[in-house]
């Protein structure tokens, strides 16, 4: 109810904004709808969407896979993380469109390319969460498992990962801002569809109703993927708390 | 089952370079059927020598002989539950094997049923102790340590508890190690008693208790009692001088 209150009060907002500044600049919210429903009926929004959701599913798994196994093992082995630390750091301070660009020259203009940069992009954020969430692991609790002779995978399933769900939910949730928005560029530089070629187009015709009625489409998905699959993932991970009252 | 205890010595290395010495030798066996009760003052070493035994520590000089196909029942000095796992989850996931009549059972004798689906957040330290010994039972364990499995406890619930020990001690050949600074558990529970010396811990005295823990009345208990008091109080005027 809240947040519905909430989102009435930015249409308003912004319905005002356009009556003040004017159409050309910013289309009120019929306008930029009766574009989203045109891109609609005509099955061009889907297909953009679809590849960009295609792009962000497989970044994003990539790297949140990769990350957490590279994560955990810096968190456990004093070694690895002395030999993955500078890398750690290079990364994290690589720009994104230094990134995109290098895999595209290096690889072509590739999807394969794309999906590689993007996923190089969010790699060291899930690095450094994991490894953080792993250096704070319970050894207690390990102690306990290996006391009671648990195998390690069932002591890596109960004992471990539900201490790292709670790393594992923030670095899902600021990962996938990060990578939504750097599909949109890598599609921009170098794919033929997808929501940032769409963008790309509309910023050279300067057409701003389409260039919101894609933008807005992708924040709308964004925010169902955001409460129908990370907020219940954590709400599961955590229902073991004992509630405030 | 017989468990060989032979540790020449522990040191410990500080941040400031300087090392410590945490253990003297120690020397002791127990074998199944036997409670052995570590006595000693607080920080004399007990935990370090029960990570020891337990394989948790494996830096250290000496040597420790138990079966290695051994089960180890253990009741840590807190409960070490998960806390993200339900009271009968915590039991399980230590004993995959345990049968439902078995839990059931360990459950009513340790009062636990009404809490079969708690989460261990949502107990008194008390219950959590129970939970933590019905888990270490629970693995019909050929070794039991315990830790201190009844400090904090107020004195009612102590007692109940240290009978339940007793009679889950009593229902199969398993050999015990009770860790405690309470003489008086030591003289309900235990079969030998190890008195340890301060940092570092060695063993200044080992006493037998000739009488079968269910004969043991409150006569016997009061009167081994006075005669271990005699002999600590011997140790500590000879403490005193030196």
């Amino acid at each position: 109810m809240l947040r519905l209150l909430s989102f009435s009060l930015f249409l308003a907002i912004w319905w005002i904004a356009a009556l003040l500044v004017g159409g050309a600049k910013l289309p009120s919210p019929p306008a930029v709808l009766q574009v989203m429903i045109a891109e609609a009926s005509s099955g061009a929004l889907f297909l953009h969407l679809g590849a960009t959701l295609a792009r962000v599913a497989l970044a994003f798994t990539l790297a949140m896979s990769l990350g957490s196994a590279i994560g955990y093992l810096m968190g456990r082995v004093k070694l690895a993380d002395r030999l993955g630390d500078p890398w750690l750091i290079l990364l994290l301070n690589l720009p994104a469109l230094v990134v995109i660009v290098l895999a595209y020259i290096w690889a072509g203009l590739t999807e394969a390319a794309a999906i590689t940069a993007i996923a190089i992009n969010k790699l060291p954020t899930a690095i450094v969460t994991l490894r953080e969430g792993t250096r704070a692991l319970d050894r207690s609790l390990d102690e306990m498992a290996s006391v009671f002779a648990m195998p390690r995978w069932r002591a890596f399933r109960h004992v471990v990962l539900p201490q790292l769900a709670p790393y594992i939910a923030a670095s899902a949730r600021s990962g996938l801002s990060l990578v939504w928005k750097i599909v949109l560029v890598a599609e921009l530089l170098g794919r033929p569809n997808g929501v940032g070629f769409e963008i790309g187009v509309a910023f050279q015709l300067f057409d701003t109703p389409r260039l919101l009625a894609y933008s807005l489409t992708f924040a709308a998905v964004v925010l169902v993927i955001e409460t129908l699959l990370v907020q219940p993932f954590e709400a599961r991970a955590n229902r073991w708390r004992p509630r405030a009252a | 089952m017989r468990l060989e205890v032979d540790i020449t010595g522990k040191t410990f290395r500080s941040a400031a370079g300087g090392t410590h010495e945490v253990l003297a030798p120690v020397k002791f066996a127990l074998q199944s059927g036997e409670v052995g009760v570590l006595i000693g003052p607080s920080g004399c070493g007990k935990s370090t020598m029960l990570r020891i035994i337990l394989g948790l520590d494996h830096d250290f000089a000496g040597h420790i002989a138990r079966p290695p196909e051994a089960r180890i029942g253990m009741v840590f000095q807190e409960p070490r539950l998960l806390p993200w796992r339900s009271v009968e989850q915590n039991v399980r996931l230590a004993a995959p094997d345990v049968t439902e009549a078995k839990l059931s059972e360990l459950f009513r004798i340790l009062e636990l049923e009404a809490h079969r689906s708690h989460y261990p957040g949502e107990l008194s330290l008390g219950l959590a102790r129970r939970v933590a010994l019905a888990r270490a039972f629970a693995v019909e364990p050929d070794i039991l340590v315990l830790d201190e499995p009844l400090a904090s406890l107020d004195d009612a619930l102590a007692g109940r508890l240290r009978d339940e020990i007793a009679t889950l001690v009593a229902s199969r050949p398993v050999l015990t190690l009770l860790v405690t600074h309470s003489l008086d558990d030591a003289v309900r529970l235990g079969d030998r008693l190890f008195f340890l010396s301060p940092r570092p811990a060695r063993i200044v005295a080992e006493v037998p208790i000739g009488i079968p823990r269910d004969t043991r009345g409150e006569a016997e208990i009061a009167a081994i009692k006075a005669g271990l008091a005699q002999r600590t109080q011997g140790d500590r005027t000879e403490r005193d001088v030196s």
